[in-house]
């Protein structure tokens, strides 16, 4: 059994984020890096996958040599290998883009089982990247899995739906999306962590993976980021000490007069 | 310019709200630029309700029919929708952002080789093409998004764009079209709906929500209570939903889910940078916390420094009053 886990590296969810006038990243400086939270559940699920099943879970990612920290982290958790996506062709990938490269690493990859990534990179927030790829390959997907059990040529999945659950038998290979809920996610052990560092990695090109100039980066992109902006500054609120019999009524009689909003 | 196209979806036989904010939108922009607004209807006896798009500003709605459409099954929905949307030829194609939405819009984008902005909080169009702005890391920034494909699909955002009143005399032009999945992998086994008639977080008017401070599962009852009066969904912080107080669909927050209500009530949530990114575009915002140097203060319209078990009943007895 080949399991593919597909990672991002983001900011951390602690980071402030600064936007500067003109820009279209935000400003990196002292940021601190990690493995997308959502990424971890499905490098989880993999190695889960891996020990009950055997097997191996090979870690995918298009992202700069900085990402390889990410990478490193999944390896220790348990991954066997890794493939990291890096060069120019890429700058400016959309997730479309991104998609398509990744699509293009794993059809080179080859017999596969089954895709793990993340429902969403809490970075651009797109939930769409999983979806994309498991389409471009022309493989059946389920997006908000929570609970996963792998058969004989299918995997029956639980996965999330407004208002309650939803159970799926899909094909294998396929591709799913890691909700929160899947599993916990353990925490590297220091003998993993020095194993990590010995295991292989490979870094492919955009030309390595046969993209055309009008595949990949901004040119493959169907998207791009003109400007960036913060959100508007919530202006200082009224803050009430005092006994709750007194205050609470107060709070309620704005909420109806000056907010309108009960 | 291209036509519009909203892909409409429909929740217990009835479109969902964020169906009809589309199509105000849409037909807005429609007017705007000079093109035409149509729908898209998919599912198990759904074309009853392109009479109702019709009356939201669609000339024509595409329906797809058919008891095989009945639950939501990804692969088949997108084959049957990838379909109609080559057939309408849209230059764009609006779909909400919700759980199904969200699904959906993917596959089409690569179905179709359509750029896609997901869960969008304005939209407009610009020469023609589209031009979005969408919320990043949670809410702490914003991004303008433009497009170059010939398709371009953004999914909205419910509970942000304004829904105007319908044109009763309006109708539109019903075009059934093939209903045949085609090949899928995917087979549904079962649906459940545990919710009931639970409001769901994103499309919540109002939420009440509570953290670590409400001490344990059992006092949730008293946010419900409040919560039922207000007509409100009740939320969670993360620490209450990893003590297992609630279920992970009630997280709100950067890695939960992001919500925008009118009205938000926090009770005993510190607000820490990973929670105030998923509430903190709520219009007003209400906090008890026994702590007055809680960073939920900061954001908060109404602050309330006490503690929640007195305060919380307290304004249940005075929302009963002022409903009275
Ligand atoms: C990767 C990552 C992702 C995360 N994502 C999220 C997320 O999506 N959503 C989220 O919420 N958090 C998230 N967190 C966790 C976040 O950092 C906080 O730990 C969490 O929000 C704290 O929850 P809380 O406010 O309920 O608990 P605490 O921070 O413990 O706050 C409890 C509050 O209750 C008050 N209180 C206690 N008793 C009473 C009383 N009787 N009356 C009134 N007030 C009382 C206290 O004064 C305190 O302010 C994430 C963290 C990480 C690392
Ligand atoms: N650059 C990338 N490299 C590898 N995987 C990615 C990349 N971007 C996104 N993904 C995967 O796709 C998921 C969804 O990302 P997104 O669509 O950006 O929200 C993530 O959780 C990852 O599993």
């Amino acid at each position: 059994m080949k399991t593919i886990v597909l990672i991002k590296q983001v900011p951390d969810t602690e980071t402030k984020v600064k936007v500067n006038p003109g820009e279209t990243d935000i400003n990196r400086e002292g940021i601190n890096l990690v493995l997308n939270p959502y990424d971890e559940f499905a490098a989880e699920e993999a190695i889960k996958i891996k020990e009950a099943k055997g097997g191996e879970v090979v870690v995918c990612t298009l992202g700069e040599k900085k990402a390889e920290e990410a990478i490193r982290t999944a390896l220790a958790m348990g991954a066997d290998r890794a493939i990291r996506l890096d060069g120019e062709a890429f700058a400016g990938s959309d997730n479309y883009a991104t998609a398509k490269a990744l699509a293009k690493a794993i059809e080179k990859e080859g017999d596969y089982d089954l895709i793990l990534c993340g429902k969403q990179a809490v970075d651009d927030d797109s939930a769409q990247v999983g979806t994309l790829v498991a389409e471009m390959l022309g493989i059946p997907s389920a997006s908000l899995v929570i609970n996963c059990e792998v058969g004989d040529g299918s995997v029956t999945i639980t996965r999330e739906i407004e208002g309650g659950n939803q159970e799926l038998e899909i094909a294998m290979p396929c591709l799913l999306t890691a909700q929160k809920g899947l599993n916990e996610p353990r925490y590297p052990s220091l003998p993993g962590i020095m194993k990590a560092k010995r295991k292989k990695l490979d870094v492919l090109s955009a030309g390595d993976l046969g993209l055309g100039a009008d595949e990949a980066g901004a040119a493959g992109s169907k998207t791009a980021i003109k400007e960036l902006s913060m959100p508007p500054e919530r202006k200082a609120g009224q803050v009430f000490e005092g006994e709750p019999e007194e205050i609470v009524p107060k709070v309620a009689q704005l909420l109806r007069e000056e907010a309108k909003v009960i | 310019m291209a036509n519009i196209l909203v892909i409409a979806e429909v929740k217990e036989g009835k479109l969902k709200k964020v169906t009809l904010e589309l199509l105000s939108k849409g037909k807005e922009l429609a007017a705007a630029a000079g093109g035409a607004l149509e729908g898209c209807l998919v599912g198990s006896g759904v074309e009853a309700l392109a009479a109702e798009m019709g009356q939201y500003g669609a000339s024509k709605v595409y329906v797809a029919d058919s008891g095989d459409l009945a639950d939501y099954n990804g692969e088949a929905y997108a084959n049957v929708t990838a379909k109609i949307i080559q057939d309408a030829a849209p230059g764009i194609v609006l779909v909400g952002a919700s759980i199904q939405g969200k699904d959906l819009a993917p596959r089409l984008s690569a179905k179709l080789g359509a750029g896609l902005a997901s869960d969008c909080t304005n939209i407009s169009v610009d020469g023609g093409s589209l031009v979005v702005t969408r919320p990043i890391y949670a809410g702490k920034a914003f991004e303008t998004r433009t497009f170059s494909s010939d398709i371009q699909i953004a999914s909205v955002r419910p509970n942000v764009l304004p829904v105007s009143d319908p044109d009763a005399g309006a109708s539109a032009e019903v075009a059934k079209v093939d209903a045949a999945a085609g090949d899928v992998k995917t087979k549904v086994l079962k649906t459940e709906l545990t919710a009931g008639d639970k409001i769901e977080l994103t499309e919540a008017d109002i939420i009440v929500s509570g953290g670590r401070g409400m001490k344990g599962p059992e006092n949730y009852a008293m946010l419900e209570e409040l919560a039922s009066l207000l007509n409100a969904a009740v939320g969670a912080s993360r620490a209450a939903v990893d003590a297992g107080w609630r279920p992970h669909g009630d997280q709100v927050g950067q890695t939960g889910k992001t919500v925008n209500p009118n009205l938000y009530i926090a009770c005993g949530i510190s607000g820490a940078i990973q929670h105030l990114a998923g509430m903190s575009s709520s219009k007003c915002i209400v906090a008890i916390n026994k702590d007055a140097e809680a960073p939920i203060f900061k954001v908060a319209d109404y602050g309330i420094v006490g503690d929640l078990f007195k305060c919380v009943p307290i304004l249940t007895e005075e929302v009963k009053k002022l409903k009275a």
